[in-house]
């Protein structure tokens, strides 16, 4: 058999999860690290990171809407997806994905950017024409109170959905890797720490991502970067990996140590068919790199420009190990045989339903949301600094 | 500044919509889950008949000794005693079915044999085998052996 | 002949069981009723094999007599059932050599130097209908799920094809039917047994190493095997609950 090496049992012949489930972690840990970032000024109030707040729940509402197609594409019968939510089975971790989306998309979410843009929305609806104001006007829910205790009431009701929204993200995350992590006859998923390293790694993704698009978003704007906003971020970053790289390194310290039955066969994975993605691109190049990078520019003083091309460059990296990462899980934990007596490949196809194509199809399409999105509902002030509105109360 | 009752009506309107979608899928969920759902356990009890449902393919050895006793008997005093009529023969419940109209294909001796007999290390030493090239380069292994009794006595 | 008399099921005993009720229940299937097969009650039934591996010969005729039965697509990644060959040098006992061409569909055919050093064998192997499935616990929608009597079956019209079942079987009995797109498996040929007939394998298995077994049946054979036999289960680490109970299944075997 081409690209089977040793023993694998028959029906393992064909890899059943392709690149469009490694896109699924990978996406909902966007949405995880970017609302939770966004968090971070609403309810622990770090004033530093503001000029991100709506920019993050933005992106985190672009890649969720994007996050259940991948998913979809992959089904053998898509039209049957409704059984999700018509019988879904408690027993399932997947089971719950629907309702943990939904939850997190309308409770959290849709409300959540509804509530802190509403004033915004009501005065766009007073000032535009045509099918603008029918729009603005049924995002308003066609009501233009937007006196001070109208607002405060906002305010008050969107603190406390970011309260509920945190545990919410936590959830989202944590359940996308209790899926992998709740396997019994996958020892590389089958660990109580995925959860929590799925969690740790979305934290680190999605403001790693965040602070591109920052400076991808200040540079078309030709505006400057907000320099403590960037530092603050960067220290987060720095600090939510080094948790994330400890979590990692306790499962790979944990799995050396142990050395059980399925040791051999994962150990002569990681060294073969996984180096390059694993060793060389999430533990060198997507790990070490950028917390070293972050880790230097916590200790020494650069210069702004110095600075923003090592946070871009750390950020850039990050990502890329992130998404190695999530690469290392899904595909590598479906290499191996779980009679841990041979290897099979993963060939990924091109243009197929589940092949590259649309994988970068989908991949850029949260981009296409978040600019429309950003349109509609500019996440920045009107010329006086890049203040949410709730901020005023 | 107490908000007063004017303050609340969008979300009010929000609350009203997010009414709507739960009414609606409440609705949808008890329009489409199959009336069987859930009955048994998590799952549509017709999938069981529906598992049930398949037509059979191979007759089972009962059916095939109702008309061919002679043969069974025949078989029943030799080694082959315990090997089922379509171990050999091949699916035959068209042949159950329609016994004159669907005539089985007579087995190739040589083959259906050697696909047990012939030597291999990994089988049971006690199970009787023979390298064929040896035993009988050519020809029919029932040219010796009968192969419902196959002892040559 | 010694072994003949030892023949580990009574098999001859079995039969005359099932010709009366395989009779009536062959008029129903004839008449395509399927469905008034005689008073099959699940709950009085709890299914599962035993299988014994020093009766193999490897000739793959349950493997041809499975994709035959139940139309099992002939990709070289579809079985229901499957046979595997170990050769195990008692030396390194950790690291056997298995092979499963076509899945043992054609048969072991290579001759090869006869080593006195190492210990060959061939294993059957089929979903074991665990009591405590982890397909069945991961499945989504209640597309697969356990029968009262102790079958884990696939509800084909109500199957996503998320392929999270196949996932979580630890011993790769699941696959996905290129035809439907939906998740396939070992019925234990539940329009069989649920008619009185044996399984496509049992049937056809010329030694008698795969035998149906009746657990909830008193006088079903399978429990003087049971109490006779060292016998084992496949990853009994697992804890599925699987009801293929293995004679002579070597440590050795994953």
């Amino acid at each position: 058999m081409p690209g089977v090496e040793g023993f694998i049992y028959p029906n393992e012949l064909e890899l059943q999860w392709s690149v469009l489930i490694v896109l699924y972690p990978f996406i909902t840990g966007l949405v995880a690290g970017a609302f939770i970032l966004a968090s971070l000024e609403r309810v622990f109030n770090v004033q530093a990171v503001k000029p991100t707040y709506r920019l993050a729940l933005l992106t985190a509402l672009a890649f969720l809407l994007v996050a259940p197609l991948p998913l979809q594409l992959h089904l053998g019968h898509p039209e049957r997806s409704l059984e999700m939510y018509l019988t879904p089975h408690t027993q399932s971790a997947m089971a719950m994905f629907g309702f943990v989306y939904l939850w997190y998309l309308m409770v959290v979410l849709v409300l959540e950017i509804w509530l802190d843009y509403r004033r915004d929305i009501v005065l766009k609806w007073r000032a535009s024409t045509g099918f603008a104001r029918l729009l603005y006007g049924a995002m308003a829910l066609w009501s233009d109170n937007i006196s001070e205790s109208a607002l405060k009431l906002d305010d008050r009701l969107g603190r406390a959905l970011t309260v509920i929204g945190i545990p919410s993200a936590f959830l989202l995350h944590g359940y996308v890797g209790f899926i992998f992590g709740s396997i019994k006859a996958n020892p590389w998923w089958s660990t109580p720490l995925m959860p929590i390293v799925f969690l740790f790694s979305a934290i680190v993704s999605g403001i790693a991502c965040i602070l591109l698009l920052y400076f991808v978003t200040c540079w078309l704007r030709r505006v400057p970067v907000d320099m403590p906003c960037v530092d603050t971020i960067a220290k987060y970053l720095y600090y939510a990996f080094l948790v994330d790289f400890s979590l990692e390194m306790l499962d790979l310290i944990h799995r050396l140590y142990e050395a059980d039955e399925s040791f051999r066969a994962l150990d002569f994975m990681v060294k073969t068919r996984l180096f390059t993605s694993q060793i060389v691109l999430q533990i060198i190049l997507g790990t070490l790199v950028p917390l070293v990078l972050l880790g230097l520019s916590q200790l020494v003083t650069f210069r702004e420009k110095t600075r923003r091309a090592l946070y871009v460059l750390a950020g850039s990296l990050t990502l890329m190990g992130i998404f190695a990462m999530r690469w290392n899980v899904v595909i590598g934990g479906q290499l191996f045989s779980k009679s841990f007596l041979g290897y099979t490949t993963y060939k990924m196809e091109f243009a197929t339903r589940e092949g590259l194509l649309p994988a970068i199809v989908l991949m850029i399409l949260p981009f296409v949301i978040l600019g429309v999105l950003i349109r509609l509902l500019p996440p920045w002030g009107h010329g006086e600094g890049d203040r949410g509105t709730h901020a005023q109360g | 500044m107490k908000p007063r009752a004017s303050d609340y009506v969008h979300l009010v309107r929000m609350a009203g919509l997010f009414a709507v979608g739960i009414t609606a899928f409440l609705v949808l969920r008890w329009l489409m889950v199959p009336a069987d759902f859930g009955e048994l356990g998590h799952y549509r009890t017709g999938a069981v008949p529906d598992n049930m449902a398949r037509p059979i393919v191979y007759a089972g050895q009962a059916v095939c000794v109702e008309c061919h006793a002679d043969v069974a008997e025949l078989r029943a005093r030799g080694k082959h005693v315990r090997v089922a009529c379509e171990s050999c023969h091949g699916a035959l419940a068209a042949h159950a079915s329609n016994p004159d109209g669907q005539k089985p294909v007579r087995p190739d001796p040589r083959r259906t044999c050697i696909s047990c007999h012939s030597a291999n290390i990994s089988k049971p030493k006690s199970f009787p085998q023979v390298v064929p090239e040896e035993h009988a380069p050519e020809g029919s292994c029932a040219a010796c052996h009968a192969v419902h009794n196959p002892k040559i006595s | 002949m010694d072994q003949d008399r030892r023949t580990f099921l009574g098999q001859t005993g079995k039969l005359l069981v099932l010709t009366a009720s395989a009779a009536i229940a062959w008029e129903h299937v004839l008449a395509g009723r399927p469905e008034e097969a005689p008073n099959y009650r699940a709950t009085d039934h709890w299914w599962g094999m035993a299988v014994d591996i020093e009766k193999c010969i490897g000739c793959g005729t349950c493997v041809r007599a499975c994709k035959t039965e139940n139309d099992v697509p002939h990709e070289a990644f579809t079985f229901r059932t499957w046979v595997e060959r170990y050769v195990v040098d008692p030396a390194d006992y950790e690291h056997p050599k298995v092979e499963s061409p076509n899945g043992g569909y054609d048969g072991f055919h290579e001759r090869e130097v006869r080593d006195p050093n190492l210990k060959m064998f061939y294993v059957p192997k089929l979903c074991n209908h665990c009591a405590h499935s982890p397909c069945v616990q991961v499945c989504p929608v209640g597309a697969t799920f356990e029968s009262q009597d102790g079958v884990v079956l696939v509800d084909k019209s109500y199957c996503l094809g998320c392929r999270y079942c196949v996932q979580a079987c630890p011993y790769g009995c699941r696959f996905i039917d290129p035809r439907t797109h939906t998740v396939d498996k070992c019925s234990l040929c539940y329009h069989r047994i649920t008619k009185g007939l044996t399984t496509a394998c049992c049937e056809t298995c010329p030694t008698g190493a795969r035998v149906l077994a009746d657990l909830k049946d008193k006088n079903d054979p399978i429990h003087a095997f049971l109490r006779e036999h060292k016998v084992q289960v496949l990853k009994p680490q697992m804890a599925t609950g699987s009801k293929m109970y293995y004679n002579g299944l070597d440590g050795s075997v994953r």
